[in-house]
C-alpha cells in the first residue's frame, strides 16, 4: 500500500538533531519504507529512517515535507508520523 | 585532478617527489587503503568494534552529563546514537566494504565529506552549523578505528610527502625520514617547529600554504620544491622531467658538501673554529656525523616536555640526555635547560595566564621559581654527564643573580647525588645563553661567574630590535645585521675573550652563510647550526681568510646601516666566495 500526506513543521527550532532523532524512532517501529520530498530543497528524496537524510531537509518551521509510505503498515505509519508532528516532535513551542 | 602549482613560503631546500599522505593530528588517519578478499571479514569484524565501541562511549556520555546537568542536556547523546544508528552506519558502509573492497575509515570520511558538502550547500544557516554534531559523532567512531593510536607515522611502511594543516612537536616525534621525504602545511612560517625539524633532517619542506591539506588528496602525487616554496600536484610528465633533474642537480650539490665532512672547520690561513649543530630532536643526533658537526651546540630539551599531561620524570630525562651523551662521541654537547613559558603546558603547571608571556615567567624564571621541575632536569643532565662530554646552559639569563641561583640549586644537585651515591659528574661546565640586551651589555660581568657564552640572536634581534618576527606588518625589521646587533655581539665576544673563556652562537644568524665572514671577523669561536646547513657554512669558513675576515668586522662596526653591512661583506668577500653567497 502506499501513501502520500503533506505535514507540516510545526515547532520553533524545525528538523533539528532532536527533533530528526524522534522522527526516525517513529519511522524505525515500522516496517514500510518512508521517504519525504521536499520540493523546495532542491527536489531530493530522503529516507526518513536516515537521521542524516533528514539533516540534509534542513527543515524550518512552516516547511511542508511530502511523506511517502510504502508498505504494509503504511496507514498507520503516517498516523505515527502526522501526530509525531502536530505535537511538535514533543517539544514546548 | 589536474595539474596545479601551488606557492608557500619555502622552509627547508630540497626537492621531494611522492605520494600524499594526510595527516590528521586528531588522531585517526584516513588513507585509503585497498583489501584483499582474505582481509574483508577482519575489516567489516573492525568496523563492528569500532562502532559498538562508539556507541559504549556516547552511552558514558550521555550518563556523566545526565548527572552533571540533567535529562535534558543528555538527549543531546541520545541523537548521537541515533545518528550512529543511521543506514549509512549500519548497512551502507558495511556493504561498501565489502563491494568496494576498501577500508572503513576512508569509507566513513568519503561518507563525512558528502554528507559536509550537502550541509554546507544549505542556504539556511542555523541548519548549517548542525553538521557539527555529525561530524563529532563521526570522528569519534573514526578515533576508535584508528584504535586511538597518535602514532599513525609509525606505521608508514612506504615513501610519502607528509601533508598537514599543521605538525606539533609531538607529530614529529615518531617521523622517520626513511618514510617522510618532505612536507607541506597550511600554516607556519621558516622559524616554526615544522621548519626546524624539516632542515634538521634534510627534507625539503614548504609551509604557510593556507589551503593545501584541503586541496591534495590520498594519491595525488606532489612534487615538492623546498627551495622556492612551490608544489606542484599531479604534475605533467613534462614538469615531472624538469624536477627530476633539479632533484639529480641539488643532490649532488649536497653530496659534494658532504665531501667536506671530515675536513676541519679552518679558513685558509688557519684560524679554526668549532661548528656544532642545533638538536631540537633525538632523530637528529644520527645525521651529525654525515653532516661533519663537532658537538652539539644547542640540545633542545623541550621535545620532553611538551604535548603531555605530567612533567617528564628525572629518569625519563636521564634516559634523553644519556642517549645524547653517549652518542655524541668526543665532542662536546650542550644541553640547555627548559626554555618554554607557563602558557605551552599551562594544565599541569598551575600557572597563571600571562598576557605576555614572551617578557613573562618562562626558561630559567620558570625553573628559579619551580625548583620542582628543574631539580630533575639539572640532576638528570650531571647524571647523563657521566657518560660524554656534557655541558649546561641556561636560557634567558638577564641578570647575574640569575646565574648565581642556578648554580646554588646546581651545586644542591651535586649534593644530593653524591649522598645518595649515584653515579655523576660533577665538574660539568656551564654557560649562559645571551638572548637578553642586559645580558649582552653586563656580558663582562656575567662571563666571570661561568664557563662560556652562548649567543641566542633569534630572540637577542627580537628583544634589542622590539619586533616578533612571525609578525608580517613588522617583520623587515628582523634584521641580524642592524648595527645594534653587531656591537652587541661584538661585546659579548669581546668580554669572553678578555676573561680567557670562549664564546659560541646557537641563533639563526650562526647558520646564515651571509654572515659567516663576519662573524669569524668578530671572533667568534663556535657556530653553531640546524645540521643539514654544515656543510655550508664549514664551505664558507674554508674560503674565507681569517686576516680579512677581522677587516671586515672592523669596519662593519663602524657602519650605519644594515644594508651598508651587507654591501661591505659582499665587496670584500674572495670573489669565489661572492659566487657562492650573493
Amino acid at each position: 500500500m502506499k501513501l502520500a500526506e503533506k505535514l507540516e513543521i510545526v515547532n520553533k527550532l524545525g528538523l533539528h538533531l532532536r527533533a530528526a532523532a524522534e522522527l526516525v524512532k517513529t519511522a524505525n517501529k515500522f516496517k514500510c519504507s518512508i521517504t519525504i520530498h521536499h520540493a523546495a530543497g532542491g527536489a531530493r528524496n530522503v529516507n526518513a529512517k536516515s537521521l542524516m537524510g533528514l539533516m540534509t531537509l534542513a527543515a524550518a518551521k512552516g516547511t511542508e515535507l511530502e511523506f511517502e509510505a510504502d508498505g504494509e503498515d503504511a496507514k498507520d505509519a503516517m498516523a505515527a508520523l502526522r501526530q509525531l508532528l502536530a505535537n511538535k516532535f514533543g517539544e514546548k513551542e | 585532478m589536474a595539474e596545479k602549482i601551488l606557492n608557500g613560503v619555502p622552509a627547508a631546500g630540497g626537492i621531494a617527489i611522492g605520494p600524499v599522505y594526510l595527516y590528521h593530528p586528531e588522531g585517526f588517519s584516513v588513507s585509503r587503503r585497498n583489501l584483499k578478499p582474505e582481509e574483508l571479514a577482519e575489516e567489516l569484524a573492525r568496523y563492528q568494534g569500532a562502532l559498538t565501541k562508539t556507541h559504549a562511549q556516547i552511552s558514558g556520555l550521555e550518563e556523566k552529563m545526565q548527572e552533571k546537568l540533567g535529562k535534558e542536556h543528555a538527549a543531546i547523546f541520545q541523537a548521537h546514537q541515533v545518528v550512529l544508528e543511521d543506514p549509512l552506519f549500519t548497512d551502507e558502509i558495511p556493504q561498501s566494504i565489502q563491494s568496494r573492497r576498501l577500508n572503513a575509515e576512508f569509507l566513513v570520511a568519503e561518507a563525512l565529506e558528502k554528507f559536509k558538502s550537502v550541509m554546507e550547500s544549505l542556504e539556511d544557516g542555523y541548519f548549517r552549523e548542525r553538521g557539527g554534531d555529525i561530524q563529532d559523532v563521526s570522528n569519534r567512531l573514526l578515533r576508535n578505528l584508528a584504535g586511538g593510536e597518535k602514532d599513525q607515522l609509525k606505521k608508514l611502511d612506504r615513501e610519502v610527502i607528509l601533508i598537514a594543516s599543521d605538525l606539533s612537536p609531538s607529530d614529529t616525534v615518531n617521523l622517520s625520514p626513511d618514510t617522510v621525504k618532505g612536507f607541506c602545511t597550511d600554516i607556519g612560517g621558516r622559524t616554526s617547529h615544522v621548519a626546524i625539524v624539516a632542515r634538521s633532517l634534510g627534507l625539503p619542506a614548504v609551509v604557510g600554504m593556507q589551503a593545501i591539506s584541503a586541496t591534495v588528496q590520498e594519491g595525488d602525487m606532489v612534487v615538492v620544491d623546498g627551495n622556492k616554496g612551490v608544489v606542484v600536484v599531479n604534475p605533467l610528465p613534462q614538469t615531472l622531467k624538469q624536477y627530476r633533474k633539479l632533484k639529480e642537480d641539488y643532490e649532488a650539490f649536497q653530496k659534494s658538501l658532504e665531501e667536506l665532512q671530515a675536513l676541519p672547520a679552518q679558513t685558509p690561513d688557519g684560524h679554526q673554529v668549532t661548528l656544532a649543530a642545533n638538536i631540537e630532536i633525538p632523530q637528529e643526533l644520527d645525521e651529525l656525523a654525515r653532516h661533519g658537526a663537532e658537538g652539539i651546540g644547542l640540545f633542545r630539551t623541550e621535545f620532553l616536555f611538551l604535548d603531555r599531561e605530567e612533567i617528564p620524570t628525572e629518569e625519563e630525562q636521564y634516559v634523553a640526555y644519556k642517549e645524547l651523551a653517549t652518542k655524541t662521541g668526543v665532542n662536546p654537547a650542550i644541553i640547555r635547560t627548559l626554555d618554554l613559558g607557563g602558557d605551552k603546558f599551562l594544565s599541569h603547571l598551575n600557572v597563571l595566564h600571562e598576557s605576555n608571556p614572551f617578557l613573562g615567567l618562562r626558561a630559567i624564571r620558570l625553573c628559579l621559581k619551580r625548583p620542582e621541575i628543574f631539580k630533575p632536569q639539572l640532576r638528570a643532565i650531571l647524571r647523563a654527564a657521566a657518560h660524554g662530554p656534557i655541558k649546561i646552559m641556561f636560557p634567558m639569563i638577564s641578570t647575574l643573580a640569575e646565574i648565581r641561583e642556578a648554580k646554588i640549586l646546581l651545586n644542591q644537585c651535586v649534593q644530593q647525588l653524591k649522598k645518595e651515591g649515584m653515579v655523576f659528574r660533577s665538574g660539568i661546565e656551564v654557560g649562559a645563553m645571551i638572548e637578553i640586551p642586559s645580558a649582552a651589555i653586563i656580558a663582562d660581568v656575567l662571563i666571570q661567574e661561568v664557563d662560556f657564552l652562548s649567543i641566542g640572536t633569534n630572540d637577542l634581534i627580537q628583544y634589542t630590535l622590539a619586533v616578533d618576527r612571525v609578525n608580517e606588518s613588522v617583520a623587515y625589521l628582523y634584521d641580524p645585521a642592524n648595527p645594534a646587533i653587531l656591537r652587541l655581539i661584538q661585546m659579548t665576544v669581546d668580554a669572553c675573550h678578555r676573561a680567557g673563556k670562549w664564546v659560541g652562537m646557537c641563533g639563526e644568524m650562526a647558520g646564515d652563510p651571509q654572515f659567516v665572514p663576519l662573524l669569524l671577523g668578530m671572533g667568534l669561536d663556535e657556530f653553531s647550526a640546524s645540521v643539514s646547513v654544515i656543510p655550508e657554512i664549514k664551505k664558507v669558513i674554508r674560503l674565507m681568510p681569517y686576516d680579512k675576515a677581522r677587516e671586515i668586522a672592523k669596519a662593519a662596526l663602524q657602519l650605519k646601516t644594515s644594508g651598508e653591512v651587507l654591501k661591505l661583506i659582499k665587496d670584500n668577500v674572495p670573489p669565489e666566495l661572492k659566487a657562492l653567497l650573493f
